[in-house]
């Protein structure tokens, strides 16, 4: 069986036909069209879901400055103010926002992460499947397998729409990170094809039209605070989609959209550092280049 | 349209902060290293666009130096970089040129030399998500992506020597999946660049330099 898929259609069609989550019609496809072994695609998974928990962890004990100087320390906040019992989120989501600003906070300081789908975004998966892995006591054999479920979102907005902040928005950024690990989550609590895909969609319209505008043009603020927005837009999502809520606007659509409207958004907000958070005279004065 | 691996999306794996500032800039220097032969001892970079902008902030200036010194891009070396070069006697400088804008935002042009005094320039382009292009090499127009394996034959623009090329990469079994010909002007230098799905065996630039008219042969595998 012939497993490209071009849509959300043709991906709920194959799931389907082969009777195959969206991990395992993704994992398939990668072997069959990649010219690889199913070994070889779960080592590399493994590989990169190493990298991830490893980036999510290690400014819990060390804070890293960043490069430009603008974040560092924000991870261990969180989770001090977590253990001594005062968060007000509840565990899964701490431990979510923890984790996915502590990949931001490595990403900013020049260390080891992986993109899912950018640099920018890198914190909202890894920030979200290692929370639920920890919450539900998940093997990292699931969580892997629900990384690839992860990359089928990607993948469609990849090729569909844009994951570029320039082209896009940070709508296309932690907006399809957060798409990503709200369809993997409901996967890995149960959810059918269709609720995945629902749970994408939903992320897509609450986080649309969201614009890029790092201060300095660096990859740091307010990028890691939106890493952990976007972790709770996709437990949101999925807490929705789990619940049995359908959307009437499908995952096709919403990229169609995401990307028309990221088309539109002038061009001061797409990454260039000229307008929204990066032109406020905070921002102006923290980073002493724009006057 | 070309296959997008799981892996395009959940990667590459990478030093931070910018698939474009960092992992593409690094992506460029390493591949422009494989061009010379080793030990360098001098490299200047002239960075141009967004390059010359935030280079400081997005570790450009440390990714395209680790580059340099062969480090690959998840390589954790690459934030201390400027230590690591001092070390090895490796000169550097950085230079940011704000001026010229009719130029892809991310460009780089490396200026190489090694310790035998050969020279050499390459000029590369950022293109987003750690996908690169060289774009010249010694100032002439060329374009590749080093994501296969490529060979650089420099020759002189004189006939047979394109046949020379395929002859023996057919009689080692090399499956040529690009081949492209760049030349500064008739009949004078010219670049030919191959690109291979398959890694290309040793003794191919050995064989390759006895035609008279091939000057230097680089090979760039990823």
């Amino acid at each position: 069986m012939e497993l490209e898929f071009k849509s959300v259609k043709e991906l709920l069609d194959l799931c389907a036909k082969s009777g195959l989550s969206i991990s395992g019609v993704m994992r398939e496809r990668e072997c069959q069209l990649g010219e690889t072994t199913p070994e070889a695609v779960n080592q590399r998974m493994a590989r990169a879901w190493e990298i991830m928990q490893d980036s999510a962890r290690q400014p819990l004990q060390s804070p890293i400055k960043s490069m430009g100087g603008l974040i560092g320390g924000e991870a261990k906040k969180l989770e001090l103010h977590r253990a001594g019992g005062s968060g007000i989120c509840g565990d899964l989501l701490q431990k979510a926002i923890t984790y996915a600003m502590a990949v931001l906070e490595v990403n900013a300081s020049m260390g080891l992460i992986v993109a899912a789908p950018t640099a920018g975004s890198a914190g909202v998966v890894p920030g979200l499947m290692l929370a639920m892995k920890e919450h539900y006591s998940l093997s990292d054999d699931k969580i892997i397998e629900a990384l690839f479920n992860a990359g089928a979102v990607g993948y469609l907005a990849m090729r569909n729409a844009t994951v570029a902040g320039a082209v896009g928005g940070c709508q296309a950024e932690i907006g399809v990170a957060s798409a990503m690990a709200a369809s993997a989550a409901v996967e890995l609590m149960g959810g059918t094809p269709e609720q995945s895909l629902d749970a994408a969609s939903t992320v897509l319209m609450n986080m649309l039209g969201l614009v890029c505008d790092p201060v300095g043009g660096l990859v740091e603020y307010p990028c890691q605070n939106r890493n952990a927005a976007g972790v709770a837009n996709a437990l949101i999502a999925a807490e929705l989609s789990l619940s049995g809520i359908r959307q009437l606007i499908p995952f096709d659509q919403m990229l169609d959209t995401m990307y028309a409207v990221g088309k539109r958004i002038p061009m001061e907000l797409r990454e260039t550092a000229l307008g929204g958070c990066a032109a406020t005279p905070s921002a102006c004065a923290a980073c002493g280049r724009c006057s | 349209m070309a296959f997008i691996s799981v892996f395009d999306v959940l990667g590459p794996n990478m030093i931070g902060p910018s698939s474009s500032h960092t992992a593409g800039a690094e992506i460029i220097a390493f591949l422009a290293q494989k061009m010379i032969t080793p030990p360098l001892v001098r490299v200047s970079f002239t960075l141009y666009g967004s390059f010359a902008k935030t280079y400081h902030g997005h570790g450009t200036d440390r990714a395209l130096l680790g580059g340099i010194m062969g480090f690959s891009a998840d390589d954790t070396r690459i934030r201390d970089s400027f230590d690591i070069a001092a070390k090895r006697g490796l000169a550097y400088s950085f230079t940011p040129n704000e001026t010229e804008t009719d130029i892809h935002p991310n460009t780089v042009d490396i200026r190489m030399e090694n310790a035998e005094g050969q020279v050499m320039t390459v000029r590369g382009e950022s293109l987003g998500g750690g996908k690169v292009r060289i774009v010249r090499i010694n100032g002439v127009k060329v374009d590749f992506s080093g994501e296969y394996n490529a060979l650089i034959v420099v020759q002189q623009d004189k006939p047979g020597v394109v046949a020379h090329i395929t002859n023996i990469l057919s009689e080692h079994g090399v499956n040529i999946a690009f081949m492209r010909l760049f030349r500064e002007a008739k009949g004078h230098t010219a670049y030919t660049i191959v690109e291979s799905d398959e890694r290309l065996p040793e003794g191919v630039s050995k064989l390759l330099r006895q035609n008279p008219n091939i000057t230097d042969v680089m090979v760039v595998q990823p």
